[in-house]
């Protein structure tokens, strides 16, 4: 399970590019103050597109790199360290997921791949994530489809060109078959865009029967819960190694501080109370990290145990990531209250990612459910 | 086919074929493991063949070179054994602290002779050791050991006490610290080797809070031992000790890997909230298990800090006495019985107490973490 040599390279690649060109003073404050609509920059997502990242997951038959979950948590980690804003994970390793061996397919990622599309995912229609809830009603129509329900949380929903809708062609509300996914264009939903604590944006979406076309539809009709759950797990490792960025990015500014920071005539690093803590949070890191890589891993092999593996990672990860936050603020005293600081902003940031596809509690609840207790 | 790919075949056509029915049991119990040693009693012919037949390849020690009785496989071939043996959950061959602790140390910092002498009898457990670090005065602050080797011109005069000698009443041989200079805390250690039969040296069972007792004290009286049983320099044990405890560490952190498998399945709790506790440690053993294999393949890659091991230990452990905490509650009263059949003799309990040592012995969680902040994150003054 260690990293590749051409893995390491991509890393290092990542790193350089996202603390230069993603740093926080270039992008999330500089977009955070501008009144815009996105909460990211378009140019920004256009380098992504120079180094191949945005085509990190689209097979090289059609001009991507071909890679596969590891290498989008690579860039992943490094993006959470950065806390860079940017359609990456909702586009690039989840919404390309969905749209994969489609017709969809050779619609979109061209755009993708150019930097020029932005792809988002319409899944949730209550405040927690609850996928086979999906309720959104989709009634046969002619040659097409009638739509109407809402969703919401749509990450970067009103930036987006084409957003993967679940919705309900058949069944009740709680189960997984019946569910079908939609390539829902630009415009035809109403739009409410809302800023999120973190200052990212997403959309709560209203289908007031909306109706779309035969064509639409992303894979089976009915059959939806297949490429579903397969951007679901690409979106949870995906979070789960942004988030093991995150920890890292605010951990490492907390360490800093530690070592510069004088109280009582000694650097406070100095005192066991901290340093135990510390230590502590940085083995649950690695862990996390470890727990992130090996559920991208399985999912890259194809290993029945993937499931299994993304849930634990999406849990672990908000948790650890969650404790490195708190004690990052808490360590920093004061000056971490203080909206000046960066701390703050990761703990932001860890707020909305532990949310996303599901948050500690309902993965943990789905390690229970798939070991059978 | 990969060489590798070929590797995996035969060893797995030679598994089937060696590996006695009776070695791919399940372990039920301590009792079920094999140390080996002089005064071994072997329970059964399938165990005496199965370290027989392994030993003879130099599968108790995959990755040991040839000429000490190990087998010469490379890192990928030794993952293919362990892999191969899991899959018929073929049992461990030889449990020991020789190939755990001792056996690393004396490959990094023997002389060629001694590594001759010692590492093949580790390798077939002919010869059971046992460790010597703490001390009544010295458990956290191993450094401040007392036990004094004087120099008599031909041999070291032993006096002292050790405490928590691991099976030090059923062990052949100790690998010991001891002091050999007054003038400098770390650098007045000695690494030393000796008989447990010498003359002056003597032991005494713990009685532990689980009711077994698997740590000894250990007097030496007058023990006189040979000038060449010093491993690395005279002074310089120090080095020897930290680099057998990072083994140790690494060793006592598969604990937290607590058998494998989901507790919530083993134990289906029904109340609600014990649930989602136990829920919440599955996630965090899942993920500990993810860590172990790559800290395990960093490790030998190389990749890994060198304190590292700090880090594994402290997780495992406390992850190892969570579980036990877990696996009491959703026993209920069952779990509280302490000798009768039903309870497989207080198991429950008696493990559950026994895990409160995890994250004392080897190093507390408290010296890990200091370990950790001080090499790892370089925090100051720490």
């Amino acid at each position: 399970m260690l990293l590749t040599d051409d893995q390491k390279m991509l890393q290092e690649t990542a790193a350089g590019f996202l603390s230069e060109e993603g740093s926080i003073a270039r992008q999330l404050r500089h977009w955070r103050g501008t009144d815009c609509s996105d909460g990211f920059g378009h140019a920004l997502w256009k380098q992504f597109a120079e180094l191949g990242l945005t085509g990190i997951c689209i097979p090289e038959s059609q001009s991507g790199m071909g890679l596969g979950a590891t290498e989008a948590a690579l860039v992943l980690e490094e993006i959470g360290r950065n806390l860079t804003p940017s359609p990456f994970l909702t586009t690039a390793a989840v919404a390309a997921r969905a749209i994969e061996g489609t017709a969809h397919a050779e619609r979109w990622f061209p755009g993708i791949l150019t930097g020029d599309a932005v792809l988002a995912l319409a899944i949730d229609e209550s405040p927690r994530h609850a996928p086979e809830q999906t309720a959104l009603e989709a009634k046969r129509q002619g040659n097409g489809f009638l739509l109407n329900g809402r969703k919401q949380f749509v990450v970067q929903g009103d930036s987006a060109d084409m957003i993967v809708t679940a919705a309900r062609t058949s069944g009740a509300a709680g189960t997984s078959d019946g569910i079908t996914l939609f390539a829902v264009p630009r415009g035809v939903a109403e739009v409410e865009n809302v800023t999120l604590a973190d200052s990212s944006r997403a959309a709560r979406l209203t289908f007031d029967n909306v109706a779309l076309d035969a064509d639409c539809v992303v894979g089976e009709v009915d059959g939806g819960w297949v490429p579903l759950a397969r951007a679901l797990d690409a979106g949870r490792a995906g979070a789960a190694a942004e988030l093991v960025g995150v920890a890292a990015g605010a951990s490492a500014m907390t360490f800093d501080y530690l070592r510069q920071r004088k109280q009582f005539g000694k650097l406070i690093g100095e005192f066991q109370a901290l340093q135990h803590r510390a230590a502590h949070l940085y083995g649950e890191i690695e862990i996390a990290r470890a727990a992130a890589l090996k559920a991208a891993h399985l999912i890259d092999s194809g290993d029945e145990r993937a499931e299994l593996y993304v849930s634990v990672a999406k849990a672990k990860a908000a948790d650890v990531a969650s404790l490195a936050v708190r004690e990052g603020v808490q360590m920093h005293g004061g000056i971490g209250m203080t909206d000046e600081h960066d701390i703050g902003l990761f703990m932001k940031r860890e707020a909305v990612l532990g949310e996303m596809f599901g948050d500690v509690y309902y993965h943990r609840n789905r390690v229970a459910e798939l070991s059978g207790y | 086919m990969t060489d590798l790919d070929a590797f995996r075949s035969e060893t797995r056509t030679w598994l089937e074929a060696n590996c006695p029915a009776e070695m791919r049991a399940p372990i039920r119990s301590e009792a079920d493991l094999c140390w080996g040693g002089r005064n071994w009693t072997f329970q059964s012919d399938a165990q005496e063949s199965w370290l027989k037949v392994m030993a003879a390849r130099g599968w108790t020690v995959p990755d040991w070179p040839e000429a000490y009785g190990g087998g010469g496989l490379t890192t990928e071939q030794a993952i293919v054994l362990k892999e191969e043996m899991q899959r018929i959950g073929a049992r461990s061959p030889l449990t020991s602290f020789g190939i755990s602790m001792l056996g690393p140390a004396l490959l990094k910092f023997g002389t060629e002779e001694q590594k001759k002498q010692y590492l093949p009898q580790i390798a077939r457990g002919e010869i059971r050791w046992c460790q010597g670090y703490s001390e009544p005065g010295a458990g956290s602050d191993l450094a401040g050991l007392q036990t004094k080797a004087e120099d008599r011109d031909d041999h070291w005069l032993v006096n002292g006490q050790k405490v928590w000698t691991s099976y030090a009443d059923k062990a052949d041989w100790i690998f010991c610290l001891v002091r050999t200079s007054t003038e400098s805390k770390q650098g007045g250690i000695s690494f030393l080797l000796f008989d447990m039969e010498t003359p002056g040296v003597s032991t005494r069972p713990i009685l532990l809070i689980s009711g077994s007792s698997p740590f000894c004290e250990t007097f030496f009286d007058d023990v006189t031992v040979p000038k060449d049983q010093v491993v690395g320099e005279v002074n310089k044990g120090w080095d020897v000790a930290k680099y057998l405890l990072g083994h140790e560490r690494e060793m006592i952190s598969g604990m937290g890997l607590g058998g494998g498998g989901s507790l919530g399945a083993a134990v289906a709790p029904d109340d609600p909230l014990l649930r989602a506790e136990i829920a919440a440690f599955d996630v965090d053993s899942l993920a500990f298990q993810a860590m172990s294999e790559r800290f395990s393949a960093m490790w030998k890659a190389g990749e890994a800090h060198p304190a590292s091991p700090s880090m594994m230990k402290y997780a495992g452990t406390e992850l190892n006495k969570r579980r036990n905490e877990l696996v009491m509650a959703a026993g209920g009263s069952d779990a509280l019985e302490w000798d009768s059949e039903r309870s497989k003799g207080g198991k429950a309990a008696r493990d559950w107490l026994r895990s409160k040592g995890n994250s004392i012995e080897g190093g507390t969680s408290e010296i890990q973490l200091n370990i950790v902040a001080k090499h790892i994150l370089r925090l100051p003054g720490a």
